[in-house]
């Protein structure tokens, strides 16, 4: 599948977003400090930047409104849906903190709930298409959710260190046990693909099985077209395993051992650098993630172009 | 509307293809891309039409595949080795995946007939129900960002200004070898489905769980070139010649 930047950029700022508005939600930042009213903003940037990225690769935006109407039946309107009625609570708990440094537990909660039921949906999106063996499962969804709060706790952490308080380690824990989660079930995603037996063949494609092995002779077109545009993408299987063990590393260990190292540095700056390098790290993992889970997945309707 | 009809269709208008007929002429893509690029919706655009990456929408595509049998490589040497051509168009699938992923409604299915449909009004040009369907059926207008895909020639079969013989899809009315039927497949005494029983038509990649309305024929068994070699006469033999013909023939040995 062709990896659209729109959309790499759209789930990897939308998952930190949303991680990081599950975080506040639930109350982990002080909202006496001026770091929460930072996060808060920074939230609502990086849903919103993320929202609006991803319509850039529409064909006619501005009718992007009509997304909302078929959450009856589909996962990405139901993402449309879910992403503006989560803004409500956002909104709220972002006012009350901004304004009167409060935290407001039911928009907080509901603001929570809200942010990981749009990223599930988000990810059910990809999860459902039965046409593309790779995201088939359900382990699609426990990625996106695991990454999205990874980034949310690392995040939120960064934002802990510019807080003159004491640090206490709860968020620290929290992201070297998310990062461990979140890639254990990106290996596991990976250990499925690679061994994955495609649901179709060419042979079940064209049904000639039954008088043998069936092989492209000749396409129908000697350009690309659309489909072979947006389906044939196969730059990245060839470097796939080492680009994915490289993301692993740099960013899952490397992060995990800033963070866990950071109280070593003693408190101060030195801290809060620690925790920056590790959220980018992540963020440039989450990155790399993103784009071998498109250009790494394979379309069955590959098995009439020979790919 | 991108939920499907809740009742199985009335009518099962759809497609029925010969295999065992198509030559690979390629006549029914350029008739569906005259015919649909004036018709239904935006036309079918191309882009750069006159460069060297030149590319373009169509609803209809010609694959060739070369099918060999265990041990076969060469194909003619292999028994029922051989070649087939391979139209595929939009399948009209009954549990249709493209329709329920749409967010917009722009996707559906007629409650009536079961053709499959995109309301270019609607559609935001996503792209999300070309991924869905794992037979290429829809591709994207890069000039009009609508999806588009086979209509059924919508625009012909309910056509009354059109001669009765006219009121098929435009690729069916093209097809010089006769390779491609339209009918209701849910009429079981309609001539297409008397085809698909007697020929057992088959559906593609039935464990998509898409349940094509569309069918394929297979290709007949077929003699291998070996055992057809001995039934061509040559040209030589006049063995079996009568009358003027083998006094003639006589004659000039003869001479």
């Amino acid at each position: 599948m062709h990896p659209a930047p729109s959309i790499i950029v759209f789930t990897t700022l939308s998952g930190f977003g949303y991680g990081l508005a599950a975080v506040l939600g639930v109350g982990l930042l002080d909202p006496a400090f001026i770091a929460t009213k930072i996060a808060h903003v920074l939230m609502l940037a990086l849903i919103s930047a993320g929202l609006l990225s991803s319509t850039l690769h529409l064909g006619n935006p501005q009718r992007a409104w009509r997304a909302l109407s078929q959450w009856r039946s589909s996962w990405l309107s139901r993402e449309g849906v879910m992403a503006i009625v989560t803004f409500v609570p956002l909104l709220i708990s972002a006012w009350a903190s901004l304004f009167d440094s409060r935290y407001l537990k039911l928009p907080g909660l509901l603001g929570a709930a809200g942010a990981a039921t749009t990223v599930c949906c988000t990810a059910m999106i990809y999860a459902s298409l039965k046409s593309i063996d790779a995201w088939h499962t359900w382990l699609t969804p426990v990625c996106y959710l695991l990454f999205a709060a990874t980034g949310g706790v690392l995040v939120a952490g960064l934002m802990r260190m510019l807080m003159p308080a004491p640090l206490d380690s709860g968020l620290s824990i929290a992201a070297v046990v998310l990062l461990a989660a979140a890639w254990g079930a990106k290996i596991a995603w990976w250990r499925r693909l690679r061994s994955l037996q495609p649901l179709s063949s060419p042979e079940s494609a064209t049904g000639l099985g039954f008088i043998g092995r069936v092989r492209l002779f000749e396409r129908p077109h000697t350009n690309d077209n659309y489909l072979t545009r947006e389906m044939g993408y196969r730059i990245a299987r060839k470097h796939a395993s080492k680009l994915s063990r490289l993301a692993v590393i740099y960013g899952g260990a490397a992060p995990a051992a800033l963070v866990a190292l950071a109280p070593i540095a003693g408190q101060g700056p030195t801290v809060g650098l620690f925790h920056l390098a590790a959220t980018l790290l992540f963020g440039l993992g989450v990155a790399v993630e993103r784009w071998l889970f498109f250009a790494e997945a394979r379309h069955a309707v590959m098995n009439y172009y020979g790919g | 509307m991108t939920l499907l009809p809740s009742h199985p269709t009335p009518k099962k208008l759809g497609l029925v293809i010969d295999l065992d007929v198509c030559v690979g002429c390629h006549a029914c893509v350029v008739s569906c891309k005259e015919w649909n690029t004036g018709a239904y919706g935006a036309a079918l655009s191309d882009q750069h039409p006159y460069g060297a990456e030149v590319s373009g929408t169509f609803l209809n595509r010609i694959h060739t595949f070369e099918v060999a049998p265990e041990g076969g490589v060469v194909v003619g040497e292999a028994g029922e080795a051989r070649i087939v051509h391979f139209p595929k168009s939009c399948l009209h699938c009954e549990d249709a995946p493209c329709v329920t992923v749409c967010p917009t409604g722009a996707s559906y299915k007629r409650s009536a007939d079961g053709i499959v449909l995109v309301d270019e009004e609607k559609c935001i040009g996503c792209g999300l129900c070309a991924w869905a369907c794992p037979y290429g059926a829809r591709e994207m207008d890069l000039a009009a960002g609508v999806m588009k895909k086979c209509t059924l020639c919508i625009d012909r079969i309910y056509n009354e200004t059109l001669e009765e013989v006219d009121r098929v899809p435009s690729c069916v009315r093209t097809c010089p070898a006769n390779a491609r039927h339209f009918g209701d497949l849910a009429d079981p005494l309609s001539p297409v489905s008397i085809m698909v029983a007697e020929r057992g038509g088959m559906d593609l990649m039935a464990e998509q769980g898409t349940r094509p309305v569309n069918k394929y024929l297979p290709p007949r068994p077929r003699r291998s070139l070996a055992d057809s070699a001995g039934l061509l006469p040559l040209a030589e033999n006049t063995e079996g010649a009568k009358g003027f013909f083998a006094w003639l023939d006589g004659v000039l040995d003869r001479i």
